[in-house]
């Protein structure tokens, strides 16, 4: 397989891309055009839960949505490693130490959440 | 079942560009008629669930409530708050419908047919990793939410931008790894290959016996395909997993800021996000375009020409209707035991089974020795983990001490506020206690 080829299947999805930007286009010049204004002062007010809003748009966030970010990182490389070793662990020349080496590793990783466990962020008080 | 009708990794990026086009437009009118489809016969079931008729009064049934709902929603003023980031506050919702649409391009909805003489697999394109494009469109998609929320200026939806993002990775990373088991057993990650493998039964060895296993792989796959529906469920943002738009708590979440046409593009990608995990459910465990096993023994030309796309949708909208009776049945959840069962519960079951499963294929290729010992490796894992489980402890009720707050915070009463028990309660027990305690007094 030449390497235009195997970029072929993604030109598509440059494609898909450059229609879905024509779509929005149409649907907003569409809205637009079509849709009656009426424009007021309290309409651009935030409306938040309807009463008036007190103080600022910040609010304060926990912590632990950070934290959740984080271990989200782990996994996610750790998939990385995961998906092409799943598509290849079985074929010829791999075997059992493919698959041990593989449980070492996320035994390494897993030990990263049972840390996040053990130290209670994974609780939310 | 003729298996020449299945369409190779070959086949793809080879057809003419006005077959590609037909595709396009054909994918994205699939999807959008079946977000109209799904938003009506949601509320139809939901109302029959709960013993009213639902929407009856557009067309036949009620059948084009949902499109008269969606044109008068995109052509509504569009209002753009005073204290948002307007470039943020348009491309969010851009962002989200994009990501939504082109995860759809890699679904296989059929085998090869021809279009005006062209023969040509139904489905768009296929990758060598094309289940990493869903994930990963999923994974972009979360981007529009979250910036939704932020550049709406407003305190709630940034906490339901911030309670989607912490919500969708948690569960992104339990789908991701679901879908592991099935690489494996397929040996693809390419979507027509993985409904390919699902065609025929396996033989399979298993303790030394062979047996026919079925070629569905949510049967073989049992765990794999509960953690899927699971976390495809709190991926997508849907009840009882709602959290970032519980509207008890948040009003609308990220989308309170939103109107006109802006809104009807979250909606419409929530929709499509609901057709693409079921889509996707459909080709990694559920055959697939591929009809059921009854059918085909009936009647072979099943998953000949255009029919597949039939019983593609027909899957599709089981699944659709498992997550409208979920809503319909489930309460809420509380947003910590939603973050304890992805992160506690199907996570680390996830990481065993994906080992388990590695174990059970390898052994079944080794030599006895190396099989005792995988048998005895699990045996030794599953002892370990029943012996280390952390015991149950009692957790002390956080109390919020009032001049912990910052200066010009809402007064908060204490968490650990109890309300005192009513005088009344004492009579009522004394009262019931007493007759057989001292029957000749009454009170």
């Amino acid at each position: 397989m030449c390497g235009v080829d195997y970029l072929g299947s993604y030109r598509l999805l440059g494609l898909l891309l450059i229609l879905g930007a024509a779509f929005f286009t149409v649907a907003f010049t569409a809205n637009r055009l079509l849709s009656r204004r009426a424009p007021s002062a309290g309409k651009n007010a935030t409306y938040e839960c309807g009463i008036d809003p007190v103080g600022g748009d910040w609010a304060q966030a926990q912590v632990r949505y950070y934290v959740y970010a984080y271990l989200y990182v782990l996994f996610a490389v750790e998939s990385v490693f995961l998906f092409p070793w799943a598509v290849t662990y079985a074929l010829d020349g791999f075997g059992m130490v493919t698959v041990v080496e593989m449980a070492i590793f996320v035994a390494v990783l897993a030990l990263g959440l049972l840390y996040a466990w053990r130290k209670r962020v994974l609780s939310w008080t | 079942m003729n298996l020449a009708e299945s369409p190779k990794l070959e086949d793809f990026g080879h057809d003419v560009w006005w077959i590609i086009l037909i595709k396009v437009v054909g994918i994205f009118a699939f999807l959008v008629v079946m977000t109209l489809f799904t938003i009506w016969y949601e509320r139809k079931v939901v109302g029959r669930m709960q013993h009213r008729p639902g929407p009856n009064r557009v067309g036949p049934i009620g059948l084009l409530q949902s499109l008269a709902d969606g044109l008068k929603l995109a052509f509504k003023e569009d209002i753009m708050p005073k204290l948002a980031d307007k470039a943020v506050f348009f491309i969010a919702p851009v962002i989200s419908t994009v990501c939504a649409f082109t995860a759809f391009s890699i679904m296989p909805l059929g085998g090869m047919v021809s279009i005006f003489g062209e023969r040509t697999p139904l489905q768009l394109t296929d990758l060598p990793v094309a289940v990493l494009l869903v994930l990963a469109c999923g994974g972009l998609g979360i981007y529009g939410i979250v910036l939704g929320g932020w550049a709406s200026g407003s305190t709630y939806p940034l906490l339901g931008g911030l309670r989607s993002a912490a919500q969708m990775i948690s569960y992104e990373v339990a789908m991701g790894l679901s879908i592991v088991a099935v690489f494996m057993t397929a040996g693809s990650m390419s979507t027509s290959e993985i409904v390919a493998a699902q065609a025929n039964g396996s033989q399979q060895e298993i303790f030394g016996s062979t047996v026919t296993l079925p070629g569905w792989y949510f049967l073989m796959l049992l765990p794999s395909f509960l953690i899927y529906f699971i976390s495809a469920v709190g991926e997508t943002n849907r009840a009882p997993f709602d959290l970032p738009e519980a509207e008890s708590e948040l009003v609308g979440g990220f989308h309170t800021e939103y109107s006109s046409l802006k809104f009807a593009l979250f909606f419409l990608a929530e929709y499509i996000n609901m057709v693409t995990v079921s889509a996707l459910c459909t080709t990694l465990f559920l055959g697939g375009w591929r009809a059921p096993a009854p059918i085909t023994t009936w009647w072979a030309g099943a998953n000949e020409g255009w029919w597949p796309l039939l019983w593609f949708t027909v899957k599709v909208l089981i699944l659709l209707f498992v997550f409208v009776w979920l809503r319909g049945t489930l309460p809420r959840l509380r947003y910590d035991q939603f973050m304890r069962f992805g992160w506690k519960v199907l996570v680390p079951i996830n990481l065993v089974w994906i080992l388990l499963v590695a174990g059970v294929r390898v052994a079944a290729n080794a030599d006895n020795t190396v099989r005792y010992a995988i048998y005895g490796g699990f045996a030794v894992l599953l002892v370990g983990i029943i012996m280390f489980w952390p015991a149950k402890k009692q957790v002390e009720p956080a109390s919020i001490a009032p001049e912990k707050l910052p200066e010009g915070s809402f007064p908060i009463p204490p968490m650990d506020l109890v309300v005192p028990p009513s005088p009344r309660t004492k009579r009522i027990e004394h009262a019931a206690a007493a007759p057989s305690a001292t029957p000749e007094q009454g009170e």
